[in-house]
């Protein structure tokens, strides 16, 4: 959902590829592009024996498709929270009783027996965070954290707004801003949606959900749709962007560590699981993307500039919306309204 | 006694076009039958389709359920189809522009120096598509190259608007497609007897009458070869409308991509598919009817 790097996943899979042949067999590895940090990789083969074998998804809808067909022989997979129940309807998952592996106690009481796994039989998080904006502070001296921002922009951003590439993520924004809830079927409140996108859409200068952080750096766009993580890599290298946590709710996403039905290493797969419950590991994780673990001990572990991230901590009594899975008619007036926008 | 050797050896018709066929129906005709069949099914609500028959898919081409259910007549896939025609078309005739001067010049080089020059023309393109569409977003933007220089030298006082633009769209389509227009024309000219070219010359021909009554009509079968080869894949493109363009308009390549990922509605997906690949067909085959089939030589 949040790692959609055009240029750069090459060079993880080429790293990964020059893994040794383990004795241990092998674990075959799905993950989102740009998004499982080498260190860790290479710490669980040293220390297992197993040969880690990567290889890498940009959508949600890809993982389904490729696990439907049968295809793959993946042993893990990472889905969001609101695909973790397709899957699961689809019977796509094995259950792993992440709740009696040893370090599932590690996971905050907050992050355990999701809506969308109840008693966590299925799945661990892996990582998780946010998707709101960052805006260019030095361009807007305002309060950033309404999503009044983005939808009708002050004059000083007009013009100036980049949004995401995704029907999907940019009505549920929409959705938010508006007070309607989520994965829509009325079609009174979605007309309103398709009227305030159109008209944001002289303000958008362009929908893209890749090269966020290069057009915020290089100044491109003031304000930008934006993940937690992302907006932190993005401050790195300009201090005046800053990540909102608008008041209308914040939405919040999930991506869990899963183990395919048909997974031809589920031991492996569990083993690999348990080590990522462990602190260390998390952390090492953290580190790399810059998204929360779940791991309430990783804190401990991770580098001093992720400890202090105001984008890695949400206020307390912030407003968090799960998006969830919807329905094939919510997903038609979602279609709907895209189309309407860019006809 | 070569001759009855070879007939020997020689196959009857139908086998010796065997691996011919074979290539054709499982690379072609069996994907079509497949994207036919998904076209006329229904929707499964995660992707994908459920064996049941459906012309919906169809019908949303020319009329749309708004939003309180009623069928209306609806002109967005038409608008969609048109602006993706046009874009192309103007992609196509911009490589043409390009491309003929430049084939020209390398087919009348020394034939030695001919291969070097091919090989600079085609070089662009063992790059990644992504990466080649990404390399203009460098140079366009406003903090870019061209609108660096263009400051530097005191041209421009404000960066201009380069990116996300129809033009910026069509700077892309044509510089990734440039070598499917160069190479056919140039393949037309080398073959060509250059002596008709001095002929008319001698007989007091203009530079321009030599060029368009003389070199223009004998690369003919190049030039349709190039148009045709550039045209298909600037309409189905995504990649450059995107990147270049900001998404602010779906391409029919954006839209077809779209319904097989987050609209999950695989039918509609391969019904636009399959009505792109219909008008293709229409413009060849009007052209072709027009007289192009005799003068075209492949």
């Amino acid at each position: 959902m949040k790692h959609r790097k055009l240029l750069a996943f090459a060079v993880t899979a080429a790293a990964l590829a020059a893994a040794p042949a383990g004795a241990e067999g092998k674990l075959y590895l799905y993950n989102w592009t740009d998004y499982t940090a080498p260190g860790l990789i290479e710490k669980f083969e040293k220390e297992t024996g197993v040969e880690v074998v990567l290889d890498t998804y940009d959508s949600n809808e890809t993982l389904l498709a490729k696990l439907k067909s049968g295809g793959g022989g993946y042993d893990i997979v990472v889905p969001s929270h609101n695909f973790v129940p397709i899957l699961l309807e689809e019977g796509l998952l094995q259950e792993i009783g992440a709740d009696k592996m040893p370090g599932f106690s590690n996971i905050s009481k907050a992050w355990r027996s999701p809506p969308w796994d109840p008693g966590n039989r299925y799945t661990v998080p892996w990582q998780l965070g946010s998707t709101s904006f960052t805006v260019d502070t030095g361009a807007y001296a305002g309060d950033i954290n309404t999503y009044k921002i983005l939808f009708e922009p002050p004059a000083e951003l007009q013009g100036q707004i980049g949004m995401f590439n995704s029907p999907d993520e940019v009505i549920s924004m929409a959705l938010t801003y508006l007070g309607f809830p989520l994965c829509n079927e009325n079609s009174a409140q979605m007309k309103e949606v398709r009227d305030l996108l159109v008209a944001q859409k002289p303000h958008v200068k362009v929908y893209n959900s890749d090269g966020i952080k290069d057009r915020l750096v290089s100044g491109e766009v003031l304000a930008h749709m934006n993940w937690n993580g992302y907006s932190i890599r993005a401050r790195d290298e300009k201090p005046s962007l800053h990540y909102a946590y608008p008041k209308e709710g914040v939405i919040t996403w999930v991506d869990n560590l899963a183990v395919p039905k048909d997974a031809k290493n589920p031991e492996n797969a569990k083993r690999f699981i348990a080590f990522f419950l462990r602190p260390e590991n998390a952390a090492a994780q953290s580190n790399f993307a810059g998204y929360d673990s779940g791991n309430a001990e990783a804190a401990a572990h991770l580098d001093a500039d992720k400890k202090s991230a105001p984008e890695l901590s949400t206020p307390a009594g912030a407003k968090l919306v799960f998006s969830s899975s919807c329905s094939q008619q919510a997903i038609a007036l979602q279609d709907k309204v895209w189309t309407e926008i860019k006809k | 006694m070569t001759e009855s050797r070879f007939i020997n050896f020689a196959l009857p018709p139908w086998l010796s076009a065997g691996p011919a066929m074979a290539v054709l129906l499982f690379f072609l005709a069996a994907p079509l039958c497949i994207v036919a069949a998904y076209s006329l099914m229904e929707a499964d609500p995660h992707g994908g389709v459920r064996a049941a028959f459906s012309s919906e898919a169809y019908v949303r081409f020319l009329f749309e359920r708004d939003w309180d259910g009623n069928l209306a007549l609806d002109g967005s896939y038409a608008a969609i189809f048109a602006r993706s025609f046009l874009l192309a078309a103007a992609a196509t005739a911009l490589c043409l522009l390009a491309a003929f001067p430049a084939a020209y010049c390398i087919a009348g080089q020394p034939p030695e120096r001919r291969g070097l020059l091919l090989l600079l023309i085609t070089i662009p393109f063992w790059a990644n598509l992504l990466v080649r569409t990404y390399c203009w977003v460098l140079i366009l933007r406003d903090s870019g190259l061209a609108n660096t220089w263009l400051s530097a030298l005191g041209v421009i006082a404000s960066p201009l608007p380069l990116m996300y633009t129809d033009g910026a769209i069509l700077a892309g389509l044509a510089y990734s497609y440039l070598p499917f227009m160069a190479l056919p024309i140039y393949a037309a000219l080398e073959k060509t007897d250059w002596r008709l070219m001095e002929a008319a010359r001698d007989l007091y021909a203009g530079w321009w009458q030599t060029l368009f009554r003389i070199a223009v009509p004998l690369a003919r079968g190049g030039i349709a070869a190039g148009c045709i080869m550039v045209f298909i894949p600037s309409l189905g493109a995504f990649i450059a409308p995107d990147l270049l363009g900001g998404g602010r308009k779906l391409m029919i390549g954006s839209l077809i991509q779209l319904q097989f990922s987050s609209s999950r509605n695989w039918p509609f997906g391969s019904a636009a598919a399959f009505v792109l690949l219909a008008a293709v067909l229409l413009v060849l085959w009007l052209w072709l009817r027009r007289g192009g089939a005799q003068k075209a030589q492949w």
